[in-house]
């Protein structure tokens, strides 16, 4: 018996991870809330439901998607082996269309006509605008006008698979103000609108969901490791800024006490410098966008404005669920700086050619930390969350070329 | 008798309904805020609603969310609002004072330390927009120990039986929010307003003010005949925004927009 077999029993009925997570939010939107988690609770434990979801993940995102046993970069690194979970392989080119596809047939089945949705680095945009195009419904993405600079590829394609990018001028101009201005796009228009959350992060039952939706990445990796190795993995890593991926990853792993956990939070400049987007190591807990989990904030308890190299994670809160792992120890939440993830990016794309999400690079950098703390016939997980071709010109300009 | 309840029930007496500002506390600048609260109260108003500026104001529009950046570039925090109560207090002992804002600014400073220092510096009731009273086992407790009243947010989409226990668990006045929206939103349905503040009338003893949209004097009237008050944010907010760098206007400008809204509510009432 696991001494973690209750966290299978998580969120309580009101979306509690013991002191974390919950639905703090105003009025409008209780009932809307309280629709979604009784529609949700319904039809997650209907058979048509999910036959049609693992439909759509097999034969429109592809699934299942590969453990790829990273054989010369485990070599050069000399310690354990590292095997890849390619979630960059999936259509769209990240984890984040698994919820997507998920919260669309929500959205199909509540009859609603339009999705809204936030977005960091776009890959959830991106992600939504491609669901809402496949089932015919009308998408509005709100993105910071800082992360539209950073990720024009990614706006560009949104606006190919016919939704519309708005940027957002409020606050730092980032994922949290994108967030803000869908909760509010939200309050106005929620007799006919979804609202896709791109992560475990919100009130519930959205950490909830948003977690099961991406736990097919778990449930796959475990089997896989199975499979190719004929045990279970030593440990599992995964990036953390809201932790989609990361519990994705985790969360069909949570009682199998032998298996360590990772998450890795953007370490920024370093977290001694302030600038990163780590609230996990370095926040404390608070409320906002709708739970209570651990924030960036200052002693006034105003949200601070966070740094990363990536547009995904840079973001002052994360998913309660994760909040509450960290408190009881099943994870143990390490960081990364940009320094560090270059590294890892470039090595993987030189050595394995895999050129990964800066995102995921966050997971590669801490992998090649731990990997030669363990010896070769240990095994590690990591969570190649998303592909980089959305961040070349983001390295280039760090690598002073133009393009 | 709290001094909420004491306002409403001698406006009752008297035939009235509350007017019921709302500005940011730190607005344009802190040193401006008591001496708009001091003209307001000259204005007409009731019952001040004080907001506490937080840095990401979901359930606000643009109106107010540049309000509280304003206020934030002077650092405004919570502890200085309650300062700024204090202060008025010394003068005023008569206006309610309501302090509208978010949860996190408060679990910064601890609950049980904002339930004292409210209560000390003479706030009445507390309205926490990201705080449902399903949120509320700590904090709802603690702010009646102190004699503080909790107001709740009922809003079009709250169903009977969440508009229930929203009744259960607030006290002072229920703040009706009159449409889908965020503050400062355009178009108000007066029809829909009344219908359904009178069916949750009939749930409760509890006075009922209307807020969100309400721009101007008819307006206003019009929902003073519904209900027992009438909350106004933005449309105040919005000329403090345009008189930002001329502060000494403000306190003139935001009385000629209060004044009449409350002769329009008191002609019609």
């Amino acid at each position: 018996m696991s001494r973690y077999a209750d966290l299978l029993n998580l969120p309580d009925a009101r979306g509690h991870f013991g002191p974390y997570g919950g639905r703090f939010v105003s009025e409008t939107l209780s009932y809307a809330l309280e629709q979604l988690d009784e529609q949700y609770t319904r039809l997650s434990a209907c058979p048509d439901f999910q036959a049609e979801f693992d439909r759509d993940l097999a034969r429109y995102v592809g699934r299942p998607s590969p453990l790829y046993h990273a054989e010369r970069w485990s070599k050069r690194l000399g310690g354990a082996q590292i095997w890849l979970k390619r979630e960059d392989l999936n259509h769209t080119g990240a984890h984040k269309v698994n919820n997507t596809v998920g919260q669309a047939l929500l959205a199909k089945y509540s009859g609603k006509p339009r999705v809204i949705a936030e977005t960091g680095a776009g890959q959830h945009g991106v992600a939504t605008a491609t669901v809402a195009a496949r089932l015919g419904l009308k998408c509005q993405v709100y993105m910071g006008a800082e992360d539209v600079q950073r990720q024009a590829p990614n706006v560009y394609r949104m606006k190919l698979l016919g939704a519309e990018v708005i940027p957002v001028e409020s606050g730092s101009r980032t994922l949290k103000d994108a967030m803000n201005e869908a909760l509010r796009d939200w309050v106005t228009n929620v007799d006919d609108t979804f609202y896709i959350i791109g992560t475990v992060a919100g009130p519930h039952p959205y950490p909830k969901l948003v977690r099961d939706f991406n736990s097919v990445t778990g449930r796959e990796a475990r089997q896989q490791c199975l499979d190719s190795f004929g045990r279970l993995p030593d440990a599992l890593i995964a990036c953390v800024g809201g932790g989609s991926n990361a519990m994705g990853l985790f969360y069909p792993f949570l009682t199998d006490d032998e298996v360590a956990m990772y998450g890795v939070e953007a370490g920024g400049d370093g977290l001694e410098t302030g600038r990163h987007a780590a609230p996990l190591n370095a926040g404390r807990p608070g409320v906002l966008h709708g739970n209570r989990t651990y924030l960036m904030e200052d002693e006034a308890g105003q949200i601070l404005e966070t740094h990363s190299i990536s547009a995904g994670l840079d973001y002052p809160g994360v998913g309660p669920e994760h909040a509450y792992l960290k408190d009881i120890g099943r994870v143990q939440y390490k960081v990364a700086t940009d320094a560090q993830v270059m590294q890892a990016f470039e090595d993987l794309c030189r050595i394995e050619g895999i050129i990964p999400a800066l995102e995921s690079s966050h997971a590669l950098a801490y992998a090649s930390q731990l990997a030669v703390t363990m010896t070769p016939d240990q095994h590690l997980v990591v969570n190649l969350s998303g592909r980089g071709d959305k961040d070349i010109m983001t390295v280039a300009r760090l690598q002073g070329i133009s393009l | 008798m709290t001094r909420i309840q004491q306002t409403f029930s001698q406006l009752k007496a008297q035939g009235r309904k509350a007017l019921i500002p709302y500005i940011t506390a730190g607005d344009p600048a802190p040193q401006h805020t008591l001496a708009l609260m001091h003209a307001l109260v000259a204005a007409g108003a009731d019952i001040l609603e004080l907001g506490v500026p937080f840095s990401d104001p979901m359930a606000d529009g643009p109106v107010i969310q540049k309000a509280c950046e304003r206020a934030l570039r002077h650092g405004t925090s919570l502890r200085d609002v309650l300062q700024m109560v204090a202060e008025f207090r010394q003068t005023n002992t008569d206006t309610p004072v309501v302090l509208m804002g978010y949860l996190n600014p408060i679990e910064a400073m601890g609950y049980a330390a904002f339930a004292a220092q409210a209560a000390s510096a003479g706030v009445d009731g507390v309205l926490v927009v990201d705080l449902p009273p399903e949120e509320g086992d700590e904090l709802v407790p603690l702010l009646k120990s102190h004699q503080l009243d909790v107001v709740f947010l009922m809003a079009p989409t709250t169903q009977d039986d969440r508009a229930q226990k929203i009744i259960a668990a607030g006290s002072g006045y229920l703040y009706y929010v009159s449409l889908k929206g965020v503050t400062g939103s355009a178009t108000l349905d007066v029809g829909a307003v009344s219908a359904r503040v009178a069916q949750i009338a009939a749930m409760t003893d509890m006075p009922i003010a209307v807020g969100f949209g309400v721009r101007d004097g008819q307006t206003a009237a019009a929902l003073a005949r519904v209900s027992d008050g009438v909350i106004v944010g933005s449309a105040l907010v919005s000329q403090i925004a345009e008189l930002a760098d001329r502060p000494v206007e403000i306190a003139p400008r935001l009385t000629q927009v209060l004044s009449e809204m409350r002769q329009a509510m008191d002609q019609r009432a």
